[in-house]
């Protein structure tokens, strides 16, 4: 701690320019409103909690017209070294806060039924955004930690926020006690590499790296740091909180927990071993080839045996993670391109898989079993289409855009002479396939259990719509996407 | 005056778009509508095919009716909306169209659940489908082809039979299996060119080992499609339990692409790793032929006796495809034979398209009346139901190759070339006509002539006029390329010629 505080005291104190807080104007908006939020809220009873929400999400949409107003050219580094703004973040933070509106969207009338639409989950979850804002922007060891565990705590919290539930309560134990020891871990990993460079800041660690890449305390912090990422990530072997926590938090929160964070996720790694170790490239390579490996099978193999929908989708979680890491095993800006424009596309494909389980759930009824989604296209043919897009998205099957974000993974890797990691990838994509197909088979070649009609409200029901025929749209078109991805790489 | 039309994009949307809108007409109380709109977008779309015929240029071996632009660009990776069709992949559209009328009619009111989404299927498939004959960029080649699993996967699984869900499972994935391996290899060859266009593949050159490679990728995504034995066991399968416009579209259209495959990718792009493995091929070709005409022979279901006809004669496709080397005599340089063998392959591919589509109608005609596809519940239904047994056995002398029918031309020509390359690959391939006639006449007379077998035979009433009417279209086309084939051949001649100067040529780099 007195390390740190030295640290912070010498360079941080002494000289800041007030020049470099509009660079970090989103970060600055969103504590402000935050704090807002969790003020106002207290004002307001469960009839005028619509206050809070719509102030939450003009928050998002303010925050997003202000990130594509200063949209960074090039990149700048603010706050001593500390803070970056640049393309990549600046991409990356448009669509956490896009995921997140998206989030609070579907989320509004299953927190209603439950009795947990309060204020605590806006707050916790735009403290969560800033978390993952100050993530994306981290330009050191310090930063990146202070988002990190920013964004963890608002989580550990929101699973726990159905205070009663035995099973959410033991998802947020799970999670708090494995999230911490992936934190120490991420820690004990920086700590070593502070001792072999000398500094916190990823600039001058890379610089140092760059010069001595045989270090072999660099290399042991090098993976504490990898594994303290991959537990974030839920990259096996350490995923082992993934299909808990899915499963045992309110679907309002699962939603949260599987989109954003990931892009947050994604753009550690990236500041880490791209801006930070890309002197071990080599030795990282090595690792994240046996992390995505690991990932792919075991996601792909242990969702068919599973009876819950989240924790179904936990698992091919794992088994997308995999194929994040492919791309950035590549490590070359084709391959951060592939991975960047992949997680995108993931959470767009996974904010629509959480989004149908809510929309069909009601009050006392969760929906969250596989078997409850049997024969909506009797019940509901437009929302089984927009599931089955989403499914076969999933599964990696054109046109959807699901297929375009594996193609430029497999790209990428056939283009580093890895065609062996290619083919394995799509080996474990056919077992995949199988247990998207098994949706797409309940839904539509069973007979459903009860007939009647599925009530939801009609903003979810806009919001779903425009989901799915999104990933169908940009599956003709994934440049759109892509084209902003490779600019900013 | 279709000059300045995007006849192939026309060709391809339509029937999508029109698809969709059928779609859009939902529930079962909209079922009239749904049936009218799409029988006029299907006609509409076969009416739009038939200028890729008329005013298709004969003398011209290269590709026409060309669209071409920019799709995208993925990182550096060029994608192209590229389009064109050679004299091989015109007549497959021509039949892709043309088929997908005569299942609309023939599902017309057999089908009462989900109507709508049942036509719309077959209309958004059609469209898939012609994408598949028509895309000149491999990367369109694949979303074609990939996407086109998607709707059989439903019309499977949702109509289909009692074991429907196995069917079509098996199904998907068999096909998803071998195409992800393509994919594999396209993007490999795509790292080289740095876009995904045909004829930039084409001309890639590649060594031997890295062709082999890339043919064995080809090989298990079209192998899987013919099917050729020994990936073939998902076809009897997804046959059986498919209604019947699912069963005629596999046979007639999908299993064609799997050869077309071979065509368009494996024998162009790696022209040496072809003639390496051309042994492999050509044995799977001969076992199929054989060892899968035996196995028709003992089936109890007509349906899986006519899956496993097709699969037998599609092994003459192969066969026609892969003895190109063994004919070739590099002294005299002469192609005639060669192009024969290819020439027959292909009529055998149309020919097959109306013979196994009108066989698979047979049956569904029958199970539409008493439910059941096993020979053993039938027996003279020749006595009840008159006019439909002559087109039953017409179609029936047609699958066993009778001259004079469009089955016959594609057989010969086939084992007019093999006995070119060797007697003994005649003499196995020629076995089929006895072992063809052999199945599909024993079928027939066990289903059609005798006493009436029960009462429910004795119950069936004869063929309407909507029934009448799709059979005769198809017998007036199986007995006019049967007796007439010049057409056919006149169109493809030149592109046939062309692939034969281009898969002659070595590609290794020197």
């Amino acid at each position: 701690m007195e390390l740190i505080a030295s640290y912070v005291s010498s360079t941080m104190m002494n000289d800041l320019t007030i020049s470099q807080l509009p660079l970090a104007l989103p970060e600055i908006v969103m504590l402000c409103m935050a704090s807002l939020v969790l003020i106002v809220d207290v004002f307001l009873n469960d009839k005028t909690r619509g206050g809070t929400y719509i102030l939450s999400q003009f928050t998002l949409v303010a925050l997003a017209v202000i990130t594509v107003m200063t949209f960074a050219q090039g990149k700048s580094i603010a706050f001593h070294g500390n803070f970056v703004r640049d393309g990549m973040g600046d991409l990356l933070k448009i669509v956490v806060y896009l995921v997140t509106f998206t989030v609070f969207l579907y989320s509004k009338s299953y927190l209603k039924d439950r009795g947990m639409y309060k204020g605590e989950y806006y707050v916790l979850g735009l403290f969560a955004v800033l978390g993952m804002m100050v993530m994306i922007s981290a330009q050191s060891f310090l930063t990146i930690y202070l988002g990190l565990e920013l964004l963890s705590l608002c989580l550990y919290a929101l699973v726990a926020l159905q205070r009663d539930s035995v099973i959410a309560s033991e998802a947020a134990m799970k999670y708090f006690v494995l999230g911490a020891i992936a934190s120490g871990m991420l820690l004990y990993g920086m700590s070593m590499i502070y001792g072999a460079t000398g500094s916190l800041e990823l600039a001058t660690i890379n610089a140092e790296v760059m010069s001595k890449s045989d270090n072999i305390i660099l290399i042991f912090g090098l993976v504490f740091v990898l594994v303290g990422v991959a537990f974030k990530l839920g990259a096996v072997p350490f995923h082992m909180w993934l299909p808990d926590v899915y499963q045992g938090s309110p679907t309002a929160v699962t939603i949260f927990i599987g989109s954003a964070p990931k892009i947050a996720a994604f753009a550690m790694l990236m500041r880490l071993l791209v801006d930070g170790l890309y002197g071990l490239h080599v030795q990282w390579q090595d690792m994240l080839i046996i992390l995505a490996v690991a990932s792919m099978a075991l996601g792909n193999v242990v969702a068919i045996a599973q009876t819950n929908i989240k924790r179904m989708l936990a698992y091919s979680t794992i088994s997308h993670v995999g194929f994040i890491l492919l791309g950035v095993m590549t490590a070359g800006k084709e391959g951060y391109a592939a991975s960047m424009f992949y997680t995108i596309v993931y959470t767009l494909m996974a904010l629509g898989a959480f989004g149908m389980i809510m929309y069909m759930s009601r009050k006392g009824f969760e929906s969250d079993k596989l078997d409850d989604f049997r024969g909506l296209n009797q019940r509901s043919p437009w929302f089984a289409l927009m599931m089955l897009i989403i499914m076969f998205s999933m599964a990696g099957v054109p046109p959807f855009v699901g297929f375009w974000a594996k193609l430029s993974i497999l790209h990428a890797v056939i283009g580093v002479n890895m065609t062996w990691l290619a083919v394995t990838a799509v080996v474990f994509s056919i077992i995949g396939a199988f247990y998207y197909l098994r949706i797409i088979k309940l839904m539509y070649f069973d007979t459903p259990h009860d007939t009647s009609g599925i009530e939801a409200a009609s903003d979810i029901r806009v919001m779903l719509s425009i989901n799915g025929l999104a990933i169908l749209c940009l599956g003709f078109y994934p440049e759109l996407i892509m084209g902003l991805v490779t600019a900013v790489i | 005056m279709f000059d300045t039309w995007p006849l192939l994009s026309l060709v391809i949307w339509t029937p999508i778009v029109g698809g969709m809108l059928v779609l859009a007409t939902g529930g079962d109380k909209n079922a009239s509508e749904a049936r009218v709109l799409a029988l006029i977008v299907s006609i509409v779309t076969f009416a739009l095919s038939i200028p890729l015929y008329t005013e298709f240029n004969v003398a011209n071996g290269s590709m026409q009716f060309i669209e071409y632009a920019q799709w995208m660009s993925l990182g550096d990776l060029n994608l192209y909306y590229h389009l064109g069709v050679d004299g091989i992949a015109m007549p497959l559209i021509v039949l892709t169209t043309f088929i997908t009328v005569i299942v609309v009619i023939a599902s017309w009111d057999v089908i009462k659940y989900k109507a709508a989404q049942y036509m719309a299927a077959f209309l958004i498939m059609e469209g898939l489908m012609v994408g598949v004959f028509s895309s000149m960029d491999a990367a369109l080649f694949y979303v074609f082809w990939e996407a086109m699993l998607i709707p059989m996967f439903l019309v499977i699984g949702v109509w289909g039979g009692p074991n429907r869900v196995y069917a079509t499972i098996k199904f998907f994935l068999y096909t998803f299996l071998g195409s992800v391996f393509m994919l594999v290899a396209l993007i490999y060859m795509a790292n080289k060119t740095g876009n995904f266009e045909i004829l930039q593949l084409q001309d890639l050159k590649l060594t031997l080992e890295e062709q082999i490679y890339i043919f064995i990728a080809f090989l298990l995504a079209f192998a899987v499609k013919v099917p050729m034995w020994p990936v073939h066991t998902w076809l009897p399968d997804a046959h059986v339990e498919a209604p019947t416009g699912g069963s005629v579209v596999l046979a007639a259209i999908m299993l064609k692409l799997g050869a077309y495959g071979f065509l368009r990718f494996s024998l162009p792009i790696t022209p040496d790793a072809s003639q390496e493995l051309a042994w492999l091929m050509i044995t799977l070709s001969l076992i199929a032929v054989v060892y899968i005409g035996f196995v028709a022979l003992v089936q109890q279901d007509m349906k899986k006796l006519i899956a496993y006809s097709s699969i037998s004669h599609m092994g003459f496709v192969t066969l026609g495809l892969f003895i190109v080397w063994s004919i070739y005599n590099k002294q005299t340089g002469d192609t005639t034979m060669i192009i024969t063998g290819i020439n027959g392959a292909v009529v055998q591919m149309i020919s097959h398209g109306f013979i196994s589509g009108a066989m698979f109608l047979v049956v569904g005609v029958m199970y539409d009346r008493i439910h059941s596809r096993k020979i053993a519940d039938y027996g003279g239904v020749a006595n009840t139901m008159p006019t439909f047994a002559a087109f039953a056995v017409f179609f029936a002398m047609a699958n066993a190759g009778l001259p004079g029918t469009s089955g016959f031309v594609g057989e010969f020509l086939v084992i007019m070339a093999a006995f070119k390359a060797n007697p003994w690959f005649a003499f196995l391939a020629a076995l089929t006509l006895i072992v063809g006639a052999a199945y599909t006449l024993w079928m027939v007379k066990r289903v059609f002539f005798g006493e009436v077998a029960n009462d429910k035979v004795k119950g069936l009433t004869d063929i309407n006029s909507r029934e009448f009417f799709f059979l005769s279209v198809l017998a007036v086309m199986v007995l006019f390329f049967g007796l007439y084939p010049a057409p056919l051949l006149e169109v493809m001649d030149e592109s046939v010629e062309n692939l034969v100067r281009h898969i002659l040529q070595t590609k290794i780099p020197q």
